[in-house]
């Protein structure tokens, strides 16, 4: 073995060469403080790893990053582990390069003659945020794609050459294939390689000059090794345990929903450490926020090497950094404390993450991906496009187990006329005086003509709510819920044929009716229901039974048998996709409620929504769509 | 010899730090290869198929004539995270040589996988291999053992008599692995 390490230095000199590593003197002893830059070579020793790695699974191309993604984070082997590595270790980057650079301005490092060795050190963390930004987008995913259009857009404030260098960037003018393998170009091979090339000049300019040892020396001379490599590796591995700590508990990194230019997303952040910048631009033109205020500090920055000449210059270097560390930390807050108090934001939040959530799930369903990419899986998804459509267009008269379809618009803003009263205003929406005060913050006394309250919806139509469904039925055929606001307490169906018909019931009827309602829940075949429609055949016949004979409904509706003369809504199918669809479509045909139609929009016959747009809003209703068994763990962030 | 005990003392500080930094350095550093291995090695728990029995053809579109004619194999696939319905998967040759009875064969040679092709231009019609000149009888066996390379004769797949009996041709289509005197599945 000797022999063989003679012949190899005797033709490479590789002793000199790991003699000249490892054997620098370090005047005063190894310390703690000098710790900084090994953590961030050992960081970007994870970045390359954890990076080549992920490479050997992505596919940068617009159908197929986010899918790639999604199939790293939650099919492969260690493939949430590896990104959540790579995903923190990036952001771990970016505080001990803050650490590093405190403690090189602290202990006065930058001064001459190590001043090109400081700008190496700027030239480093202008790569490392470069390779955040363009990390940002590679997953595809809503949070990146509208985060970085925003970074591009930037790009184009550039005097002279900016939009001419905003396309070169992206690939033409619009995000597409060539901005992906652009930005994962410049991420994994221009970035990287001008890093290699930024580091091996800083650690040769850190070597030619020597450490600069904090006076006064603690003790005696210690070499790099083993004494300050055992600290920098106790320090790396604590490094690595709080990125390890960050990747377990999150579950590798986050991943939204599949980018899509047509859909809106109001959540889009920059990553944190840009959040800073983000804030600026809310005061600030572009030009001056993201080119001239930034490009000025960095300018001066890169003069502190001279500043520190002068007599008070370290000090004045000090005040510097102090300023520039809390005018970013207070930034920073700002932008946290705006968002965390915007309603706006927090319900973007909520739904960007019910749909990431979503797309993952549908991303994992039996029938796969499309060639088309998984954007369409959500376009086409009634769960979330259904309940989107129901808020537009439906939710002004209509409920959903009390809200609006998405979880909001229980609460709507009216004006206190004259005439209305506090006491007038609650009974008309079902709350009492004291909910309407607190709901405002309001005083009794505070309360006059003109003053806007909150106050709870007031829906004009039934809450649809598993519409057709035994329970909802069961409900409705009982005259005291029939004439709530659940059902047709808001339409002038109130006081209409049925109602009376349901007055004259009473409790002794209750168990016959509920046979009619699993006979006409049948009708609907919904998905929910396949199993005990199936178990109840004798309960269903003879609910029918009930329906035709006992309770007569027939005399007003069409039931299976056709009915010309039939007066209200046609109960054959009722519920059902075909019979949703149709009344969707025109509900004052004559198969449902005729000349007697209440304010309800025929959507289809006058074309206020497509066929595709009911038919999302009917499966939706019906909960006639993919999910996934009990127990499968969703991911999504 | 007289500083014998000093520098043992000093030695054995420092051989206790050089053991530690090189302990925790080497665990620091191999910590993000180790776990990266589990996602390169993420194939191996991917099995290949075990054979999917798909429909190729009707009977009637064969020629009974004893001659081998390619035909693409469709099936459903799942490449990664897409799944594609009904796209060719492959190929093979199908050959009706009776009334009832086909043969078929994979298209891809035993031997290192490249497209063998049906050769009529010789004296005897032959399977030949364009990339190492393998030759294979119309039967599937070998042709010239000494000037050919494959260590055994074209891959026959097995044909539903089922279904042909009702006019369609079915195959059990599966790949193997090259270059083994023995049909070993894929996977």
């Amino acid at each position: 073995m000797k022999k063989a390490l003679d012949w190899l230095n005797n033709r490479t000199g590789w002793r000199g060469l790991l003699k000249e590593a490892l054997y620098e003197n370090i005047p005063g002893g190894s310390r703690w403080r000098y710790i900084w830059g090994s953590t961030l070579t050992f960081a970007f020793f994870i970045q390359i790893v954890t990076g080549v790695i992920l490479w050997m699974a992505y596919s940068p191309s617009s159908q197929t990053a986010w899918e790639s993604v999604y199939f790293i984070q939650n099919e492969m082997w260690g493939g949430w582990f590896i990104r959540g590595m790579h995903h923190y270790t990036a952001q771990a980057m970016i505080i001990l390069l803050v650490l590093h650079t405190m403690q090189v301005v602290i202990d006065g490092a930058y001064k001459a003659p190590r001043e090109v060795n400081f700008w190496f050190g700027i030239g480093l963390m202008a790569i490392v945020m470069g390779l955040g930004l363009t990390g940002y987008l590679l997953p595809w995913d809503q949070k990146g794609f509208w985060a970085t259009k925003v970074a591009t857009n930037l790009v184009a404030a550039v005097p002279f050459v900016g939009p001419d260098l905003q396309k070169i960037l992206i690939g033409g003018t619009e995000y597409g294939h060539q901005t992906l393998t652009r930005f994962f170009a410049i991420h994994a091979g221009v970035l990287p390689g001008l890093m290699i090339f930024f580091i091996a000049g800083h650690v040769y300019l850190f070597r030619r000059h020597g450490i600069t040892p904090k006076e006064p020396l603690k003790g005696k001379d210690e070499g790099f090794w083993p004494e300050q490599i055992l600290k920098d590796a106790v320090a790396c591995l604590a490094v690595l345990a709080v990125i390890l700590y960050f990747v377990i508990r999150h579950h590798g990194a986050p991943l939204s929903a599949p980018a899509d230019p047509s859909e809106q997303f109001s959540a889009a952040r920059p990553e944190w450490y840009y959040l800073f910048l983000f804030q600026l631009l809310k005061y600030t033109s572009a030009f001056w926020g993201a080119i001239v205020i930034p490009g000025v500090l960095m300018v001066v920055v890169c003069l502190m090497p001279f500043f520190g000449k002068w007599k008070l210059g370290h000090r004045f270097n000090l005040g510097l950094l102090s300023c520039l560390m809390i005018g970013a930390m207070l930034l920073h807050w700002l932008a946290i404390n705006e968002d965390a108090n915007s309603e706006h934001h927090q319900h973007a939040l909520h739904d960007a993450h019910e749909k990431a959530e979503r797309a993952i799930i549908l991303a994992g369903a039996p029938a796969g991906i499309p060639s088309s990419g998984a954007v369409s899986l959500l376009q086409k998804d009634p769960k979330i496009q259904g309940a989107r459509l129901f808020s537009k267009h439906c939710a002004s008269c209509h409920r959903y187990d009390g809200h609006d379809g998405t979880g909001s618009g229980t609460t709507v803003k009216i004006l206190l006329k004259e005439g209305d009263s506090i006491a007038s205003i609650a009974e008309d929406r079902g709350m009492t005086i004291d909910e309407i005060l607190q709901k405002n913050s309001l005083d009794q006394d505070q309360v006059k003509n003109g003053i806007q309250l909150k106050v709870n919806f007031k829906p004009s139509a039934a809450d649809l709510k598993d519409f057709a469904s035994r329970e909802w039925l069961e409900r409705l055929l009982i005259h005291d819920h029939y004439i709530s606001p659940e059902y047709f307490g808001g339409t002038k169906f109130i006081s209409g044929k049925m109602s009376k018909f349901l007055k004259k019931l009473d409790e002794s009827d209750a168990e016959d009716l509920a046979k009619v309602a699993a006979t006409l829940s049948a009708q609907a075949q919904l998905p929910y229901q396949v199993e005990i429609d199936a178990q109840d055949t004798e309960l269903i016949t003879k609910g029918e039974e009930l329906l035709v004979d006992d309770f007569a409904c027939i005399d007003c509706h069409q039931f299976v048998e056709p009915d010309d003369e039939a007066s209200a809504p046609d109960l054959t199918g009722y519920g059902s996709t075909e019979w949703l669809t149709a009344i969707i479509a025109d509900p004052a045909h004559g198969r449902f409620y005729g000349s007697k139609n209440d304010r309800m929009p025929s959507f289809g016959k006058d074309n206020k929504l497509t066929e595709i747009e009911i038919g999302l809003i009917v499966d939706w209703l019906r909960r006639d769509f993919y999910e996934p068994d009990e127990g499968t763990n969703s991911r999504a962030h | 010899m007289s500083d014998e005990k000093k520098p043992t003392e000093e030695q054995s500080r420092r051989g206790f730090i050089k053991f530690w930094a090189g302990i925790l350095g080497a665990i620091a550093g191999a910590f993000p290869v180790l776990a990266g291995l589990t996602m390169v090695l993420d194939p191996l728990r991917k099995t290949g198929s075990k054979g999917k029995l798909v429909r190729v053809t009707d009977l009637k579109a064969l020629s009974n004539d004893g001659v081998p004619r390619v035909f693409p194999v469709m099936a459903d696939r799942t490449d990664a995270w897409n799944k594609f319905p009904e796209v060719r998967i492959g190929a093979v040759f199908l050959r009706r040589t009776d009334e009832d009875i086909v043969t078929a064969f994979n298209v891809s040679c035993p031997h290192l996988g490249c497209a063998v092709d049906y050769s009529n231009s010789s004296e005897k019609p032959e399977f030949f291999c364009p990339c190492h000149n393998s030759q294979f009888e119309l039967d599937g066996k070998v042709k010239n053992p000494d000037s050919t390379q494959s260590p055994r004769g074209m891959d026959s797949l097995e044909v539903d008599i089922q279904k042909l009996e009702q006019g369609e041709v079915w195959i059990n289509f599966q790949n193997f692995q090259p270059n083994k005197p023995e049909k070993i599945p894929l996977g």
